[in-house]
């Protein structure tokens, strides 16, 4: 970082590099539901209707399976659209899109095509919005070969992975978790595009890996803080790339501080913490010196009191005592 | 266009100069799709094609007659009842028979086999396996299109199934709310697998549920490749002028099973014999040759051409190499990328 910094939010971060691409690409635009004299139901593209117009911020019907397959029809056409799906539970309306024509037609048309869309959504609890609005299925998109998903965490991350995205000859799907949307922080005034792909060190420490990403990040950070006044140095490593994994940075913590510990709002079975869990046991299981622990949120659909909905998924206390149990603490 | 009845009777009544020269064209391509079938219906017996094999023997005028209302640069997507489509857009059938086997030199380098055919050269956008999952496709390159200021139009086919799924209704209705270029074309060949449309739809008239979506619609007599041309050329030339989408729906039959798996439990064959009698290349067949454009020598020329065309493609698919296994990977993504999925 460089020169002026600037106080922005997440939300502001992505508006910037909404406006950005469109400014950079002409075949850049952007559509969903509610994007455009609305604002977006987040406020992210608020005020982007009015200096762009109807064209480029496209409002679209109730149809995610419509519009969002239209994305990608319109990206195999030379496009690149940024579609946005309201909220994670939304997108499995559009689901046989993503995952029967974005992700499968380079390979099954011999590499003839291409599907070079962006799919933003948000994901994540912590509004008490309840079951359909709340769940964390990063996971699932995960799972798809021919799909890039990214989560960006931070202000840097928020701002530069989309026109890195844009870039990529590939569906890349974008996760911006609703609890981080309100964050407040410095920003240099000239940030610039991210790679997608490659985690981030967070935080050094050589006692035990703590290894998330997306929402869990900072609740992860003050744990970390917190086992500091116990004099544990605890590492956080901030995944950023859900797909690809970055295996090179998580073995090489795990062979510095020999203890890890995976923080995931996802549920546990069959979680990307179950994923990163056993990539630990087939590369670095003789580097180890205590079972690898996993936070993940509880196997329920996510409650609407504010108790039920706090208790459900990963918190500080539950963090900084897994971190513990690995030390034998 | 308003909605019709389907149009019946000799394709005298429809208002296309037809040279016998474009005739025996119609003809020709109509044959080539019969006749490349068959052969692949036997390849299946013997193993040479395996999986799931749908054939479009009946339906060959719809895919026939709208592709002569297309040009080079306009996009054609398809289902997995596509090998009529794929031939009648001008993929070579050499390449195609190779992707049937599975081998390296077919359309799709072999990965895609009978429902998943693909050429971008020819703008032809698959192949798709999943019912009305090509029309949210087809939507969005027509906007493509359109946004990148391109005179182009899509051409999308699907059947009288894919009515029943929510993608197209969907996939309508932000056609016609932003006037895109798409020409929809719905097979209705009154089966979806082995379910009649009666048994499955409230309302059995699906060019009507088009027109609900305030696009202008016709349904076709399926059977007669000159009907179908001359809507096609009509309905295209409205959609190419800006005028938003059109929906023609061609009422076809399937003569032959679902699949390979199916015993056709579901429909009689008095049935399936009638509509025979009704079949499209039988009926044009007989048309010209009342008309005196089609005598024994030319026909007899034709189908030794198909031949020797259909013995040449098999050639070039059993001599076709398997796709080594070290590209099993190949082309999931795009770039290399740090990391490991």
């Amino acid at each position: 970082m460089s020169g002026e910094a600037i106080q922005t939010t997440y939300r502001e971060a992505v508006r910037a590099a909404i406006r950005e691409a469109l400014d950079r690409d002409e075949r850049v635009f952007l559509m969903g539901e509610d994007v455009g004299r609305y604002g977006g139901c987040y406020a992210v593209t608020k005020g982007l209707y009015d200096d762009y117009g109807p064209e480029r911020i496209r409002d679209t019907p109730l149809s995610e399976c419509g519009f969002t397959g239209a994305g990608i029809g319109a990206a195999v056409g030379g496009m690149r659209p940024i579609v946005e799906i309201m909220t994670v539970n939304f997108s499995l309306l559009a689901l046989d899109q993503i995952l029967n024509n974005a992700a499968t037609l380079r390979h099954m048309s011999g590499g003839q095509l291409k599907v070079p869309v962006v799919i933003r959504m948000a994901t994540g609890a912590g509004k008490q919005l309840a079951a359909q609005h709340s769940h964390s299925l990063e996971a699932w998109y995960a799972h798809v070969p021919g799909l890039k998903v990214a989560a960006p965490a931070t202000l840097e991350d928020a701002r530069g992975m989309l026109w890195t995205a844009l870039e990529d000859p590939d569906p890349v799907i974008l996760f911006e978790h609703v609890m981080l949307y309100n964050r407040t922080g410095e920003l240099a005034a000239d940030a610039d595009a991210v790679p997608l792909t490659g985690a981030a060190v967070r935080r050094d420490g050589t006692d035990v890996s703590l290894i998330t990403y997306g929402g869990c990040l900072f609740k992860t950070l003050e744990a970390a803080e917190q086992l500091a006044a116990d004099d544990i140095a605890a590492e956080v490593i901030d995944l950023r790339s859900l797909r690809p994994l970055d295996d090179a940075t998580i073995m090489a913590s795990v062979a510095k501080t020999h203890r890890a510990v995976i923080i995931d709002e996802g549920w546990r079975s069959g979680s990307l913490a179950a994923e990163v869990s056993a990539r630990i046991m087939e590369q670095a299981f003789w580097e180890l010196d205590a079972p690898v622990g996993r936070v993940c949120s509880a196997e329920v659909p996510i409650p609407y009191p504010r108790h039920l909905e706090h208790a459900a998924l990963p918190q500080v206390p539950a963090i900084v005592a897994a971190a513990k149990a690995t030390l034998g603490r | 266009m308003s909605q019709t009845e389907p149009t019946s009777g000799t394709p005298q009544a429809h208002k296309l100069h037809l040279s016998r020269e474009h005739a025996l064209h119609l003809l020709r391509e109509m044959l080539r799709i019969r006749a490349f079938e068959e052969r692949c219906a036997e390849l299946y017996t013997e193993e040479k094609i395996r999986g799931f094999l749908h054939l479009y023997c009946g339906e060959e005028a719809v895919a026939v007659g709208v592709m002569q209302a297309l040009t080079p640069t306009d996009a054609v997507v398809a289902t997995y009842r596509e090998h009529g489509h794929a031939l009648a857009r001008g993929l070579p059938m050499d390449r195609l028979m190779a992707e049937m086997y599975g081998k390296q030199d077919g359309v799709s380098r072999g990965r895609g086999g009978s429902m998943h055919l693909f050429d971008a050269e020819r703008r032809f956008y698959g192949g798709s396996a999943i019912v009305a999952g090509g029309i949210p496709l087809a939507v969005g390159l027509a906007l493509a299109d359109r946004m990148q200021g391109r005179d182009q139009v899509t051409a999308c086919f699907f059947g009288e199934g894919a009515a029943a799924e929510g993608a197209f209704h969907e996939s309508l209705n932000l056609a016609a709310l932003w006037r895109l270029p798409v020409l929809f074309v719905c097979e209705n060949n009154r089966y979806a697998m082995g379910t009649a449309l009666e048994r499955s739809e409230s309302e059995t008239d699906i060019a009507r549920k088009a027109a609900c979506y305030q696009i202008p619609s016709a349904a076709l007599d399926g059977m007669n490749v000159i009907a179908i041309e001359a809507a096609a050329r009509e309905a295209i030339a409205e959609v190419r002028a800006g005028d938003g989408p059109r929906f023609l729906e061609c009422r076809t039959y399937r003569f032959r099973a679902h699949s390979m798996f199916d015993a056709q439990l579901y429909r009689d064959k008095a049935e399936v014999e009638a509509w025979k009698r009704k079949g499209p290349i039988l009926r044009f067949r007989h048309w010209l040759e009342a008309a005196g454009m089609l005598d024994a020598d030319t026909a007899e020329r034709l189908d030794a051409e198909i031949e020797r065309e259909l013995a040449a493609a098999v050639d070039f698919a059993e001599s076709s190499a398997w796709e080594p296994l070290e590209d099993l990977s190949r082309d999931v993504c795009g770039c290399v990328t740090r990391g490991e999925a």
